[in-house]
């Protein structure tokens, strides 16, 4: 179950993909119940205490790029259950309830896309889809957008919400790690700038592969950025996790990240740093 | 008696032993490692293998050689680097220059600790991000000098922990990867123990990837697994048969090249014989791998992992 911060930077435990009332939604962090259309205008952070909601893939393009720029590439093709693992449920039938309820294929949504008529690879990962684990197909999706924003000269951009690798992928899930670093190895040969946003979470397997290395690396403000969970490292060592650790912020002032942005000044950002970066030729 | 019936008696003559052993805190283990070594030949005689939870059992024994061990057993001459020459050193993950056989190469290699002493300054194999960042440093070195990289990995994995957050394990991590990929010579990894997570795929972007026959690697631990996917950690002798975390399993899946047998009983029961088998790999593999010219090698090195997993071909 994922963790999130509530105003006194205490960690709070909520469900994801709870059905909720259409109309009303309640604030997990303070216990608010928040008009949806008033939500959705403050780009889900909550009005009363600031707490950060989750963003879907989809929502997050929107919230980023040029109206109805985005065209989603095409699913690659992928060997599903590559280990044919089972535990409580099958893994395919978590695979295909989590592809249900996000309306997505997998854990990242890539396409090309325009944001301020830059054109650019966008990629997003989705918390809500297996916890944003990278197995084969998420390292498939992410291979296949940077090898794009290599050939076409665009810059590519990764909007990180994952716990991790994927555990029921195993080894392989691990592999991707170097899969992706290798793409990205790729796009430096080529010149090609690449900008990752780490937002909630953006941990494990995805930090300390891909998530790390960006040219220019925004945290959104309520980012939980980190290698270990805040609840493993309580569980592993017995160590008292000081105050705002692992937060952006915290991120900041150990030099991992250039940035932090509120959610509503993200799209500002990112034309910013695209306006830096000029044109690929 | 037949073979079979004697191993069922063995077996559970050993489930006794530790649950005495567990319900009055007995320590029992000399006479356990006596039970688990006949269980252990009688099953390779049966040909029954060992179950991958048994070979977790042994990729973890405290007297598994260590790194070091192997590092000193392989190389005539070795002189370490220490410190990131950015906050600090890490006894946890360790390296340096050396020969082995002809070659001048750079080996960088997880040390779990011999005595209580080191394995808690080392917590157990778990390098935090000062170890991550000086093995990234080392590969540059290696890099500046042309000298192939060896890695030698056992660890549970990262170190989860206050300090290794605030200095960036996660970039380190990534750091080391990336850096193995870029290398201009060739690179090997050898699994000697835990494959654990990220700590050890940090280690193991490499041209050639082997593993000890009793070795594991894996995403996250059994334990691990067992606690989210069964909420229950005793399931994980289930989730470690799930996760393919074996040599054998890994070797099938094309994760790994070459499975380097170990002495029947395990590496711990006879040292040269296992540091033998692992100098002859190693040498053949680098010698290979050596041959390649620098285009051929970096280009076999990035279809490698271009694909890994996915349908299409790995070569």
């Amino acid at each position: 179950m994922p963790i999130r911060r509530d105003k006194r930077d205490r960690y709070v435990e909520i469900e994801v993909g709870v059905p909720q009332e259409p109309l009303w939604v309640r604030c997990e962090a303070c216990g608010e119940l928040v008009f949806r259309r008033k939500l959705q205008e403050h780009h889900y952070v909550c009005p009363r205490c600031g707490a950060y909601f989750f963003l879907s893939a989809q929502e997050r393009v929107a919230s980023l790029v040029d109206d109805g720029s985005f065209q989603e590439f095409p699913p690659p093709k992928i060997p599903e259950d590559p280990l044919g693992f089972r535990d409580q449920v099958p893994y395919p039938e978590r695979l295909n309830r989590a592809r249900q309820e996000t309306g997505l294929f997998e854990a990242v949504l890539a396409g090309r896309a325009a944001v301020g008529g830059n054109p650019l690879v966008l990629a997003v990962m989705d918390f809500r889809f297996v916890g944003g684990s990278m197995g084969v197909g998420v390292g498939e999706v992410l291979r296949l957008a940077m090898e794009h924003a290599e050939r076409e000269r665009l810059p590519f951009v990764l909007v990180v919400s994952s716990g991790g690798a994927r555990v029921q992928e195993g080894v392989l899930s691990l592999l991707q790690m170097v899969k992706v670093v290798r793409a990205r190895e790729a796009l430096a040969r080529a010149g090609i700038p690449y900008i990752a946003i780490l937002t909630y979470p953006a941990t494990g397997g995805v930090l300390a592969s891909i998530g790390s290395i960006a040219d220019i690396t925004i945290a959104e403000e309520g980012a939980l950025i980190g290698f270990a969970g805040p609840r493993v490292i309580e569980q592993t060592t017995g160590e008292r996790l000081p105050p705002g650790f692992q937060t952006a912020k915290f991120a900041l002032e150990h030099g991992m990240v250039d940035a932090v942005v509120p959610r509503a000044k993200l799209r500002d950002e990112l034309i910013r740093a695209l306006v830096v970066l000029g044109e690929q030729t | 008696m037949t073979e079979d019936e004697r191993l069922k008696v063995l077996e559970e003559k050993a489930a006794e032993l530790r649950r005495l052993a567990q319900e009055n805190g007995l320590d029992l283990s000399a006479e356990l490692t006596v039970l688990e070594e006949k269980i252990a030949e009688l099953k390779r005689a049966l040909g029954a293998g060992l179950s991958a939870w048994e070979r977790v059992q042994l990729a973890r024994r405290p007297d598994r050689p260590s790194g070091l061990a192997f590092v000193q057993a392989l190389c005539p001459a070795f002189y370490e680097l220490r410190g990131d020459r950015m906050v600090g050193d890490d006894p946890a993950l360790r390296g340096g220059l050396a020969k082995l056989g002809e070659e001048r190469l750079a080996v960088i290699f997880h040390q779990r600790g011999t005595t209580p002493e080191e394995q808690r300054q080392a917590r157990f194999g778990m390098a935090s991000a000062q170890g991550y960042w000086k093995a990234r440093r080392i590969m540059e070195v290696a890099a500046r000098l042309g000298f192939p990289i060896l890695t030698l990995i056992n660890t549970p994995g990262a170190y989860p922990g206050v300090q290794a957050e605030a200095h960036n394990i996660a970039g380190a991590i990534a750091a080391c990867i990336w850096q193995m990929l870029r290398h201009p010579r060739p690179t090997l990894a050898v699994i000697l123990g835990e494959g654990g997570s990220g700590g050890a795929v940090a280690l193991a972007a490499a041209d050639r990837v082997l593993m000890l026959e009793n070795a594991t690697y894996s995403v996250i631990s059994p334990e691990g697994a067992a606690s989210i996917l069964w909420k229950d950690a005793k399931e994980a002798p289930k989730a470690a048969e799930q996760l393919k975390l074996t040599a054998g399993e890994l070797a099938t899946l094309g994760v790994v090249d070459e499975v380097i047998p170990e002495p029947s009983g395990g590496a711990h029961t006879d040292f040269q014989a296992t540091v033998e088998a692992v100098r002859e790999a190693v040498l053949r593999h680098l010698a290979e791998l050596s041959a390649l010219p620098l285009d051929e090698l970096l280009r076999l090195r990035y279809n490698r992992y271009r694909h890994v997993g996915s349908a299409n071909p790995a070569h």
